[in-house]
C-alpha cells in the first residue's frame, strides 16, 4: 500500500495535509455564508482555549477520547463500529441503574461502580451485532446503525416509563450527593467554576494507555491486529475469528459506554434524553484522524473538543450557526477518511520521484 | 376500529412510505452495483432543502428578488433537489469508485455534510433557523383526484378504497410506485441492468468482458442520486410540512436502508418492505400505545420495529438476506 512512503509521512504528513484541505474547504464554506474565516478561527481558538472555554473543551475532549478509542479498537480488527452513539447512550442507562440503586457513600466508590455499569451496558449493546457478525455474517455496520435507533427508542421508553422520576419531564431522579464526582475546578481552582470537565478526563487518558497496552503489548492485541490485517492468515495461525470479533467489539462498546460517566454522572447527575449528542459519530472522525493510535486519538479528540466548544462561540459571537461544526466534522471525515487517496497518491508519487532522483 | 379508520391508516401509510420507497430504490441501484450507500439520508436531506429553497425562490415575487413564477415552481424544486443530490452522489462516486476509498466512511461524511450545510445555508438565505419559507399553491405538490373518484365514492368497499386510498395522492407518490416496475424491468430485462448487477457480484468478469466497471458503478450511483433527490423533494414539497425543516429526513434514509435489506435487494419486495415500514409509522402516529389486553405495546416499540425486524432478517433467522457479493469492495484492475 505505502510503497516507498516513510512511516512519518504515512502517519503524520498525509493526515495533516488532508486535515488542512478539510479546513480550507471549511473556510470556503464560511466565506460562502458571508463571514470572515480568519476571524472565525480567532473566535474559535480564543473561545475554546480561554479560561472559561477550556473547561468545556476538555469536557468534550473526554467524550471524544472514549468514542474515538472505541472506534479505533474496532478498526484494528477491521470492524467498523458505527454504533458508538447507541452504546454510549445505553452506557448512560448503566450508569443510572448503578447510581440510582445504591446510595453511594463516596464518589471514589461511586465512579468505579458507575464505570462498571457503563462498560457492561455499553459492551452488551455491542455484543449482539458482534455475535451476529461473527456467527451469521450480518454486516456489522448495518446492525450497529440499527442498534443506534433501537437504543434511542429504548432510552425514550425508559425515561417516559419505568425509570421516569415523578412529574412530566423525561428524566430519572437525580443521583444522590455521594455519587457527585469532582470537576476540574474542584481539583484545580484555575478552571472556571461552571465548566463541566471533571475527573473522568483522567479515566479517559488512562483508557488511552490501556488501549495502547492492549493493542501493542499483549498477545490478544497482536491477535486483533493480525486478524485486522488478514483474516485468512489469522485463521491459519489458529486465531479464532469469533473470539477476536467479540473481544474487539465488547472492548469497543465498553469504551463508548464509558463516555456516560462523563456526561451522565459528571455533568447531568441524572439520566436525561440525548446525552450523547453525536459524540459517537465524532469518534469516527477522531479515530480516522488519530490513525487508530491512542496518542493520535487523544490529540484528535482535543482538536474536536476545540471545534465543539469554539463552534458554540461562533454562533454567539459571529452569528454562524452551530451546525458549522457538523460541516467541519463532515469535511474532516471526508478528506481524512474516504478521500484520503486524493492526497496519498500524489504524495507517494512525489516520494518515488524524489527517491529516484537521490539514487 | 372501523373500515374508514383502516382506510385512513393505510392512506397515511402510503404517504409515509413514499420517501422510503424512493430512497430504498436509490440504495438498491447503488448496492446492486457494489457500492454501499449509507449516505441515502444525507442526499435525501440535501434534496429536501434544495427543493424547498428553489420552490420558494421561484415563487417569490420579482420585486422581492425571486423569479415570480406562478406555476411549475414545485418542478423547479424537484430539479434543484435532483441536481444537489447528484452532486453529493458524485462525491460518493469519486471517493468510492475513482479513489477506491472507504464507501461507508464516505456515506457517513455525506450525511453529516448535509445535516450541517442545509441549516447553515438555510439560515444564511432565509434567516429563520434553517427553515425555508412556507410554501403554498403551485410551490407544492397537491393531491391529484383520479377520474371517477367522486362518482364511485359511495360504492361499498371498493368506493372508499379507490377514493380514499388510491386516489388523492400527489404526483410524486404515483411516480414512486411507477418506479418499482421500471426498476424491475431495467435491472432484470435490459443489458444495462445485467451489467449493473454483474459489477456488484463479480466485477472481474465484467471487466474481462471489456466493460468499464467504473462507468457502470457511476451510472448506478447517479441513478441513486436522482432517486434520493425525489425522496427529498417529496419531504419538503409533498407533505404537510410545506417547506424544509431542519433535520426533516429524521432517520428515513436509514429506515430505507433497513427496508432494502428487508427486501433482500429486490425492487418489488422493496415496495412491500417500505409499505410495511410506512404502515408501522402510520400506526405509531395514530395510537400512542397499543393495548393488546395482556400487555401494552409502547409507541417506542413500534418506532423501533423496522430496525428490530431488519436485525432479525440480517441474522438470517427468517430467510437469509445475502447482499451483492462485491458490495463495499473497491475494484482494482488486475495487472
Amino acid at each position: 500500500m505505502n510503497k516507498g512512503l516513510p512511516k512519518w509521512a504515512d502517519i503524520i504528513l498525509i493526515p495533516l495535509l488532508s486535515l488542512m484541505l478539510a479546513f480550507l474547504v471549511s473556510g470556503l464554506v464560511v466565506m460562502f455564508i458571508g463571514k470572515d474565516p480568519i476571524e472565525a478561527v480567532k473566535v474559535m481558538v480564543s473561545g475554546a482555549l480561554g479560561k472559561f472555554g477550556i473547561g468545556y473543551t476538555l469536557y468534550y475532549t473526554t467524550n471524544f477520547i472514549f468514542t474515538g478509542l472505541a472506534v479505533a479498537v474496532a478498526f484494528h480488527a477491521r470492524m467498523f463500529n458505527i454504533g458508538g452513539e447507541g452504546q454510549a447512550g445505553i452506557g448512560g442507562v448503566g450508569v443510572a441503574v448503578v447510581l440510582l440503586s445504591v446510595d453511594w457513600p463516596h464518589w471514589t466508590i461511586a465512579i468505579v461502580a458507575a464505570s462498571v455499569g457503563a462498560m457492561v451496558f455499553g459492551a452488551a449493546w455491542a455484543a449482539i451485532p458482534a455475535y451476529l457478525q461473527a456467527k451469521r455474517g450480518s454486516h456489522i455496520v448495518i446492525t450497529t446503525i440499527m442498534f443506534n435507533w433501537i437504543g434511542s427508542a429504548l432510552i425514550v421508553y425508559l425515561l417516559v416509563g419505568p425509570m421516569q422520576a415523578p412529574g412530566m419531564v423525561p428524566e430519572t431522579m437525580g443521583f444522590s450527593a455521594g455519587s457527585s464526582i469532582p470537576t476540574l475546578n474542584d481539583m484545580f481552582p484555575a478552571f472556571d467554576k461552571h465548566a463541566p470537565a471533571n475527573v473522568t478526563l483522567f479515566l479517559a487518558l488512562f483508557a488511552a494507555v490501556g488501549v495502547w497496552v492492549l493493542i501493542w503489548k499483549t498477545r490478544l492485541g497482536y491477535e486483533i491486529r493480525a486478524f485486522g490485517h488478514s483474516e485468512k492468515a489469522a485463521v491459519y495461525a489458529g486465531i479464532s475469528p469469533l473470539k477476536i470479533i467479540m473481544v474487539a467489539m465488547l472492548v469497543s462498546g465498553a469504551l463508548a459506554g464509558m463516555m456516560a460517566v462523563n456526561t451522565v454522572q459528571g455533568e447531568a447527575e441524572r439520566l436525561i434524553l440525548d446525552t450523547v449528542q453525536g459524540a459517537g459519530f465524532v469518534g469516527i472522525a477522531v479515530a480516522l484522524m488519530g490513525r487508530s493510535h491512542p496518542v493520535g486519538v487523544v490529540l484528535a479528540a482535543f482538536l474536536f473538543g476545540i471545534l465543539y466548544q469554539g463552534g458554540g462561540e461562533l454562533s454567539f459571537e459571529m452569528g454562524i450557526p452551530r451546525e458549522m461544526i457538523v460541516v467541519i466534522q463532515a469535511l474532516v471525515i471526508m478528506f481524512v477518511g474516504s478521500l484520503e487517496n486524493m492526497v496519498r497518491i500524489p504524495v507517494e508519487r512525489l516520494f518515488v520521484r524524489f527517491s529516484k532522483g537521490a539514487a | 376500529m372501523d373500515f374508514n379508520t383502516i382506510i385512513q391508516i393505510l392512506d397515511s401509510a402510503v404517504r409515509l412510505s413514499t420517501p422510503l420507497l424512493f430512497a430504498c430504490l436509490a440504495g438498491l441501484y447503488s448496492e446492486r452495483s457494489g457500492i454501499f450507500d449509507i449516505g441515502l439520508e444525507g442526499k435525501m436531506l440535501a434534496g429536501a432543502f434544495a427543493a424547498g429553497a428553489m420552490s420558494a425562490y421561484a415563487g417569490m415575487p420579482v420585486s422581492e428578488g425571486g423569479l415570480g413564477m406562478t406555476w411549475g415552481m414545485a418542478w423547479m424544486g424537484v430539479a434543484a433537489a435532483i441536481v444537489v443530490s447528484i452532486a453529493l452522489a458524485l462525491i460518493h462516486g469519486f471517493a468510492s469508485i475513482t479513489l477506491r476509498g472507504n464507501q461507508l466512511i464516505s456515506g457517513v461524511a455525506i450525511n453529516f455534510f448535509a445535516a450541517g450545510s442545509t441549516v447553515l445555508i438555510g439560515q444564511y438565505w432565509f434567516r429563520s433557523g434553517g427553515q425555508t419559507p412556507p410554501l403554498s399553491g403551485a410551490q407544492r405538490f397537491g393531491p391529484i383526484k383520479l377520474p371517477f373518484a367522486d362518482a364511485v365514492k359511495d360504492v361499498p368497499f371498493l368506493g372508499p378504497v379507490y377514493e380514499g386510498l388510491i386516489s388523492g395522492h400527489n404526483i410524486l407518490v404515483y411516480i414512486a410506485i411507477a418506479t418499482v416496475p421500471l426498476t424491475s424491468w431495467l435491472l432484470f430485462r435490459t443489458r444495462f441492468g445485467l451489467r449493473l448487477r454483474a459489477v456488484g457480484e463479480n466485477p472481474g468478469a465484467v471487466d474481462t468482458a471489456g466493460i468499464s466497471v467504473g462507468r457502470q458503478r457511476y451510472a448506478a450511483v447517479l441513478i441513486a442520486g436522482v432517486l434520493c433527490g425525489l425522496a427529498g423533494a417529496y419531504l419538503s414539497l409533498g407533505t404537510s410540512a410545506a417547506g424544509f425543516v431542519k433535520d426533516m429526513s429524521a432517520g428515513k434514509g436509514f429506515i430505507a436502508l433497513a427496508a432494502l435489506i428487508f427486501a433482500k435487494w429486490r425492487p418489488k419486495a422493496a415496495l412491500g418492505a417500505t409499505l410495511l415500514f410506512g404502515l408501522l409509522e402510520a400506526i405509531g402516529n395514530r395510537y400512542q400505545s397499543i393495548d393488546l389486553g395482556a400487555f401494552v405495546v409502547p409507541v417506542q416499540f413500534m418506532q423501533a420495529l423496522p430496525y428490530i425486524l431488519t436485525v432479525v432478517i440480517l441474522a438470517g433467522f427468517i430467510g437469509k438476506a445475502i447482499p451483492p457479493a462485491a458490495g463495499g469492495e473497491p475494484y482494482v484492475k488486475e495487472r
